[in-house]
């Protein structure tokens, strides 16, 4: 989506308020590490989903988990959490 | 014409939202704002009012669910006092960031501790950097009527700002004056409803208290004072407005008394005005030439009409009600500090008086004057006359 970027006073929208949902706005600026799901590992258990605070755990097709990494901060909580250990924390290059 | 009744400054406050058809109120019981949204709960109650109120368990609550009403385009009022203003403080910023026209009745009383429910600016003066508008009230009709114009400057397109409208405990709150209460049909012909300038709407996507980084978020905050300043010309155009309509204005930002010729003007607000009124009256029958500012509005401070009382006298003093633990009272260092940067520079004197409630009797005030006009540049800047101290002069 492309939008006109707020520059000046004038741009101001009368408050502070969004026309977009915070969906549209990726927030995952300042992470250094990355979740890496292995596949092979896992159980699709749901628990990597359930315990990610920033509800960036999707699902694929057949109910593997995706990794959103427009939302995604790298707090490693998933690879802590996930119980056959099918998620390993890489740094972000 | 209305009708002539006899009402508290807390009924002024419920007949002016009754009048101004607010949508939702939301508040929490505190003396001696209690009996304001007791009565609007009645007019609720008695179907005289077709709005929502919104039971809360704190004043920080109450206005949230103002601020959620007004964001929806709902006209909003609330009121307060002392405790229960000071913690409404985070939201308060929020209500003026967010720029929710909420009108907010505010009953002026000390803060503890010790515990007072007597009357003291300090608890609406600690919150005149949220952004609000602030009307200090002398009369039960002040206060309805100030109420009612509240909604109309609040709620322009050019401002939309919050307002409190306040008034001294007990001095007004509690006490009956005969107050002018506009027929409906004429409030309603002069306060339409609210305009539709509300940032969220059913079936489009919007999302309130977006992030702001270091590149905008001062662009943002100069917004709000653009409408601080709009705000000015809101204000005084709502009055004529007013006036125009029922025949009575209060005296827009700084109302002068007596002034021509004064050698000394003493400031003050609220219901200390009226005392003030009556000693500048009798010390001018004894031939002395003293004259009195009333302080209407605070925020916007009106820097241009104080600028304009230093060409009138040449000794001004500032009456506060509170004090702010740095360098005099909060009324004070206003005018101070506009009179700093203006092309007059005049003896300022700052009394801290009246405290928790303590009457400012006619001697008292008189001793004000009689100090500012002897002063010399010599001596306390700001004094708390009428202490009680174990010896005179310690």
């Amino acid at each position: 989506m492309t939008r006109k970027p707020l520059r000046y006073v004038e741009d101001i929208p009368g408050g502070p308020f969004a026309t977009v949902p915070t969906n549209e706005e990726g927030t995952a600026g300042w992470r250094t590490i990355r979740p890496v799901i292995h596949l092979e590992k896992c159980t699709r258990c749901n628990v990597c989903w359930k315990f990610c605070p920033d509800v960036a755990i999707d699902f694929d097709s057949e109910g593997f988990p995706v990794v959103l990494l427009d939302f995604c901060k790298g707090c490693g909580i998933c690879a802590n959490e996930c119980v056959p250990k099918a998620i390993t924390m890489e740094r972000e290059e | 014409m209305g009708t002539k009744e006899i009402v508290t400054g807390n009924y002024a406050q419920s007949y002016a939202a009754k009048l101004a058809r607010v949508d939702v109120i939301s508040a929490y019981p505190i003396t001696p704002q209690t009996t304001i949204v007791e009565k609007i709960a009645e007019f609720v109650a008695e179907g005289k009012l077709d709005a929502d109120f919104i039971k809360v368990e704190s004043e920080h609550s109450a206005l949230q669910a103002c601020l959620s009403a007004s964001a929806v385009g709902a006209r909003t009022y609330t009121a307060t006092s002392s405790q229960g203003l000071l913690l409404m403080h985070e939201l308060l910023f929020w209500a003026a960031g967010q720029r929710a026209p909420v009108v907010m009745g505010v009953v002026n009383r000390a803060v503890a501790p010790p515990w007072s429910i007597w009357t003291d600016h300090t608890d609406t003066m600690a919150q005149r950097d949220t952004g609000w508008i602030q009307v200090y009230c002398e009369s039960n009709q002040e206060v309805l009527d100030t109420t009612l114009m509240a909604f109309r400057f609040a709620e322009r397109e050019d401002v939309r700002l919050p307002a409190m409208v306040t008034e001294d405990a007990f001095y007004l709150s509690h006490t009956m004056e005969s107050v002018d209460i506009p027929r409906q049909d004429e409030v309603d012909a002069w306060l339409p409803r609210r305009p539709r300038s509300h940032i969220l709407e059913i079936g489009k996507i919007g999302r309130l208290g977006s992030f702001m980084g270091p590149d905008l978020y001062m662009e943002f905050r100069y917004t709000i004072a653009q409408a601080m300043e709009q705000a000015r010309r809101a204000i005084l155009e709502t009055e004529a407005e007013f006036e125009s309509r029922f025949k009575r204005s209060h005296g827009g930002f700084v109302e002068p008394y007596r002034c021509d010729g004064a050698d000394a003007v003493l400031v003050t607000m609220g219901t200390a005005t009226s005392t003030a009124r009556e000693v500048v009256d009798s010390l001018r029958e004894k031939g002395r030439k003293v004259g009195l500012a009333k302080l209407r509005v605070f925020r916007p401070f009106p820097a241009k009409e104080v600028r304009e009382l230093a060409g009138l006298a040449d000794r001004i003093g500032v009456l506060d009600r509170s004090y702010g633990f740095g360098y005099g009272g909060p009324a004070y260092l206003e005018v101070a500090g506009t009179l700093a940067g203006g092309p007059r520079k005049p003896l300022l004197r700052d009394f801290i008086g009246g405290l928790g409630g303590r009457d400012l009797t006619p001697p008292v005030i008189e001793g004000m004057f009689d100090a500012l006009l002897a002063g010399n540049g010599d001596g306390d800047e700001v004094t708390w006359p009428d202490l009680h101290r174990a010896e005179e002069g310690v």
